[in-house]
């Protein structure tokens, strides 16, 4: 019996981050885990457009910035109950993502680069005129916090670094299952040719389409719960900077991986919470090292370590094959 | 008759790459499409499969117009093709690449995807099956597992007509299956074609190693400059003027 397994470090992992409340000795660490899960749960709704339908999206912190108006102002102005809204505030995104998806998915590389670049400026441009509707520049003041469920309350930093944490692991485990099914193999072959995805008889279209709109539902979902966590929204939650700090984690965890949203998440929050006393400097640290990474390693940390197991493994059991392992796409 | 092309035309600009062309594929046989580089033999198969729309013409399948369907439509009929630059995913296996060719096959959506439904676990076995059977009958059952980047060429060319087979077609086109092979790889590529035939595939190619050709097809169609200039069998087509003109008498070369 090895101990060191794939699954028996999941399991730690998880409880891990279970105690990690309890581990912590302020509520300051908390909330920067928290805020990163948040994020993650946004590049993991890019990661499935950009790293395995291979459509890089520049529109995701607009997606983000709908969810989270959509939840803000469902909550403030209409009075609806928390969960309601958050429904809601997914539904509205998702329908937006829907309509834009339609348009966009008719551009391809660099061009739907663009497009949607443009797009989450659009957004954040409705969102910062739209005075009359988002209160604009002044922000969103008073969202409520997540709403009761039954006995538990979701008042305290540890009650919603759970929640969060829950929402997050939900993600991680319904990307998992999409990137091992057929759907995520379709998604791959999309990736990887959309000539040839057509000629085996697949609609990419209406593929390109669905993985757009779930991208987006997990972007708004990110969106709804960082508005219920910080309680205040302002305008630049949609701006272009939070979008290349989105993909920022996504480029340095690893893109096309299923732990790299997390891992490039946690690294550089914390990395860059740790790194504060440098201020705007922090950039000499980040750029350099994106660089070196895309350079170096295209798929991130997460491919690197993934290459070299693999590398390891191919000396092993060179010449033995094993009885159908099949593997979609690692983690 | 399984497919037929009536007076199809494809326009890129003033260039016509294919003029007019009347084809027909009898259910059955080894069909090739021969001719000098740029005669249009591949925008014919393009016109065919669904990649781009003719100019004017149509294109019957089993006496049914599919001049307007879309390629993943087309595919879903049972007419399959191969790349002449083979497009498969370098860094996944060779089992991984071929499972997704039976998808068209498969039901299972995104829910199921989310919920691993029975249905999905059906199918995936399914596609498992699928893939394992045709890696089996293109030979490359001992590869499955390997690296897509780590096979030779010829291997390559298998494993994307094995993709192609995933899919369950009645015809398959096949656009130089054997371009940038040595010739005994040539050899074993060609016994596959055979093999495929016999076990009741169409088989269209197109193919610029003459020897291979003859060989092979039963049935010749020539193009040069986008209009069909002879067709027969390889008998007719060796001793047929204007080919041996279009072959010879101009600067390209076969």
């Amino acid at each position: 019996m090895k101990i060191l397994t794939k699954r028996n470090g999941l399991i730690a992992l998880i409880i891990l981050a279970f105690s990690f409340p309890f581990i912590a000795q302020n509520d300051y660490y908390l909330h920067i885990l928290t805020l990163s899960f948040i994020w993650a749960i946004a590049v993991y709704g890019i990661n499935l457009l950009s790293g395995y339908t291979g459509y890089l999206s520049l529109a995701h912190a607009g997606f983000f910035a709908i969810g989270a108006y959509s939840l803000g102002l469902l909550t403030v102005k209409t009075g609806m109950n928390f969960w309601l809204a958050l429904v809601g505030a997914c539904l509205i995104t998702c329908a937006i993502g829907f309509l834009i998806g339609l348009i966009a998915l008719r551009t391809k590389e660099h061009f739907f680069a663009i497009y949607t670049l443009c797009v989450g400026y659009i957004i954040y441009l409705v969102i910062d005129k739209w005075e009359g509707l988002t209160e604009g520049v002044r922000g969103l003041i008073g969202i409520p916090a997540p709403g009761n469920i039954g006995p538990i309350t979701f008042e305290t930093a540890a009650s919603q670094y759970y929640l969060v944490l829950i929402f997050l692991l939900a993600v991680i485990l319904i990307v998992y299952r999409i990137i091992r099914s057929l759907t995520g193999r379709t998604y791959m072959a999309i990736r990887n040719s959309e000539d040839l995805a057509q000629t085996i008889g697949i609609s990419t279209m209406k593929n390109k389409l669905t993985a757009f709109v779930l991208s987006t539902f997990f972007a708004g979902l990110a969106g709804a719960l960082y508005a219920s966590f910080i309680r205040f929204i302002g305008p630049d939650i949609g701006s272009t900077s939070i979008m290349f700090d989105l993909l920022m984690y996504l480029l340095v965890g690893g893109i096309g991986t299923l732990s790299g949203p997390l891992v490039g998440t946690l690294l550089l929050v914390i990395l860059s919470q740790n790194l504060q006393f440098l201020q705007e400097y922090r950039m000499l640290i980040f750029g350099p090292l994106l660089t070196l990474i895309i350079i170096f390693y295209p798929r991130g940390i997460t491919g690197a370590v993934f290459d070299w197991q693999s590398k390891r493994k191919g000396k092993k059991m060179s010449g033995v094959r094993k009885e159908f392992p099949i593997k979609a796409e690692e983690g | 008759m399984l497919i037929e092309t009536k007076n199809l035309t494809k326009r890129f600009g003033g260039l016509a790459a294919v003029n007019n062309v009347d084809f027909m594929i009898e259910k059955g046989g080894i069909n090739a499409i021969i001719g000098p580089n740029g005669a249009g033999k591949s925008t014919f198969f393009n016109l065919i499969s669904g990649f781009h729309r003719p100019s004017s013409g149509t294109v019957l399948f089993k006496g049914i117009d599919i001049t307007k369907l879309r390629a993943n439509e087309i595919a879903g009929l049972g007419i399959s093709r191969t790349f002449q630059t083979t497009s498969l995913f370098d860094q996944s296996t060779v089992l991984d690449n071929v499972i997704v060719g039976h998808r068209l096959r498969t039901k299972s959506n995104l829910m199921d995807a989310i919920l691993r439904t029975k249905r999905l676990k059906r199918e995936e076995a399914a596609c498992r099956d699928k893939a394992m059977e045709v890696l089996d009958i293109v030979g490359l059952t001992k590869s499955a597992d390997r690296m897509v980047s780590s096979i030779s060429q010829e291997e390559k060319k298998r494993t994307a007509i094995a993709l192609a087979l995933a899919t369950e077609p009645e015809i398959i086109f096949l656009d130089e299956p054997a371009a940038g092979i040595n010739p005994d790889e040539t050899e074993g590529l060609t016994e596959l074609i055979k093999k495929l035939n016999q076990s009741g595939l169409t088989v269209c190619l197109i193919e610029h190693k003459m020897h291979m050709i003859m060989n092979l097809a039963d049935h010749i169609m020539v193009l040069n400059y986008g209009e069909k200039i002879a067709e027969g069998t390889p008998k007719e087509i060796r001793g047929n003027e204007a080919v041996i003109k279009a072959y010879l008498g101009g600067s390209a070369s076969a």
